[in-house]
């Protein structure tokens, strides 16, 4: 079943907070990965790669560099979702 | 005085070892006499014929924020611990220009490792393996390259004078301290941050070593397994961890009013070109970078009272050090004090020569050689050549200026002496 709003947030706070350390309510849809989250270029492949795995979606390497928010990264799950 | 033969002098120490997570608790261990070998718990280690380790006596992601701790090798978080300490041994109070008595532009780091990343390689190829290429970390090259350490501790302290990874197997820690030395004495740089770190307990490095026969199969007395100098050596035991110096010209260090431990005279080098492991039996090479530490320093032999000695507890290597020691020093190897810390740290492989710099420099400042433990039988050969310290520590002389020596030799025929003395 697909993920709602709320469910593929919350899995992104889990993973930038495994990755990043960013404690999971700061993880917000307007905040920025690199700018607010301490989420470099190396740890967002690792972002990426955990979301594909945790959502069931592959998000190719030319997308990633549109996805600057969380709120990016969630509606493009969002959308792409199997 | 020219840039080319500054005064240079240890201002700060740190360390991660199997007996401290930092340099005082390791010191305590080593005059201690205390063993920090224990037996491998992994599942792995039941196929192995070695199953005994030295590992850190302090986890360093207990001591590192996670989101950092999981981007590093192993190696290059005990190089981070050991560097933080060290750094604010020295009495700096942030990265350089945070910190206005330290210039970034004047400013090394010069961390070595024998292996480098060796565990992130082999996880990371598991996970190539188990899980596919997308799995594979992001991270993983940054971790592997052997330069990871040393360009991690440089962005820790913000050194842009130059950043270097010499490697030369068990002498890279020792090789760092003496680059670094050097940076300083031709002008290159007033700081410079230097040591060695090693982490490959792991199987394939245990396994690797114990079929070349070079480690100690004693599994059933982890303790008494590192036994330099002692008839019954039978190889090394594996240790990991880190130790770093800070090295400052003497003229910055007095400017700031920085606390010495000791100067660091300089370092004598050579290389065997005898066998890319077996080490030449009667120490000549060992004796060259001797004959090469006297030829470019003014070290007074008549002042070394304590030698940190290589001693792996091999059957050969401990034994041709000694050799080389009394063949190039003659009747003043006579007060020479030789301390195999080894038998306690177990070898730290690139990392021991950063340790036992550290071990080095406080013996002086305390003025205290610390044991060799599990010497039962001296090797009549070992006693023939040295005075080795056994079984408990020893003072050394309390007046006048004193200096040490600080061996470490490397697979491939690396030799490194590098000398401090008392300030």
């Amino acid at each position: 079943m697909a993920a709602t709003q709320e469910e593929i947030v919350a899995g992104l706070a889990d993973i930038v907070n495994e990755i990043a350390g960013i404690p999971v309510e700061d993880v917000q849809l307007d905040k920025s990965f690199t700018d607010d989250l301490d989420v470099d270029s190396l740890s967002m492949v690792e972002v990426v790669v955990a979301a594909e795995e945790r959502f069931d979606v592959k998000i190719p390497d030319e997308d990633v560099k549109n996805l600057k928010t969380v709120g990016d990264a969630t509606e493009y799950i969002l959308k792409h979702q199997a | 005085m020219s840039p080319t033969n500054r005064t240079v002098v240890v201002t700060g120490i740190g360390a991660t070892t199997p007996l401290g997570g930092d340099a005082a608790s390791t010191w305590e261990g080593l005059v201690a006499g205390r063993s920090g070998v224990k037996p491998l718990e992994q599942d792995w280690a039941a196929e192995q014929a070695v199953r005994i380790a030295a590992p850190v006596a302090v986890e360093p992601t207990e001591v590192l924020p996670r989101p950092q701790a999981r981007k590093l090798d192993r190696s290059a978080q005990f190089a981070l611990v050991a560097a933080q300490e060290a750094w604010a041994d020295a009495g700096f109070t942030g990265k350089a220009g945070e910190d206005s008595s330290i210039d970034p532009d004047r400013l090394g780091a010069v961390i070595a490792s024998g292996i480098g990343g060796v565990t992130t390689l082999l996880d990371q190829y598991d996970v190539l393996k188990e899980k596919g290429v997308r799995r594979v970390s992001p991270h993983t090259v940054p971790m592997l390259m052997p330069n990871g350490p040393s360009a991690n501790v440089g962005l820790a302290v913000n050194a842009r004078a130059g950043v270097h990874t010499p490697v030369s197997a068990c002498a890279s820690g020792a090789e760092a301290i003496g680059y670094a030395i050097e940076m300083i004495r031709t002008g290159r740089a007033d700081v410079v941050i230097a040591g060695g770190t090693e982490a490959a307990i792991h199987p394939l490095p245990i396994a690797a070593f114990g079929n070349m026969m070079a480690m100690s199969k004693n599994n059933d007395d982890p303790q008494g397994a590192s036994r330099p100098y002692d008839v019954a050596r039978d190889g090394f035991v594996l240790g990991e961890g880190a130790g770093v110096v800070v090295l400052e010209s003497a003229e910055h260090a007095a400017r700031r009013g920085a606390r010495v431990y000791a100067e660091a005279v300089g370092q004598g080098v050579s290389a065997d070109s005898h066998d890319i492991v077996q080490p030449e039996p009667e120490g000549r090479g060992i004796a060259h970078a001797l004959q090469n530490l006297l030829e470019r320093t003014d070290l007074d032999p008549a002042e070394i009272m304590h030698v940190n000695a290589h001693a792996t507890s091999t059957p050969a290597g401990d034994v041709a050090e000694l050799k080389a020691l009394r063949k190039v020093f003659g009747d003043e190897a006579d007060h020479f004090a030789v301390s195999a810390t080894k038998s306690m740290t177990g070898h730290l492989l690139g990392g021991a020569g950063g340790v036992e710099s550290v071990a080095t420099v406080l013996a002086l400042y305390h003025r205290v050689a610390p044991p060799t433990i599990n010497v039962d039988n001296l090797d009549p050969e070992a006693e023939a050549n040295a005075d080795i310290v056994r079984g408990e520590a020893r003072k050394l002389p309390v007046e006048g200026r004193i200096a040490a020596l600080n061996d470490s030799f490397g697979f491939g025929g690396h030799n490194v002496v590098l000398a401090f003395r008392t300030v």
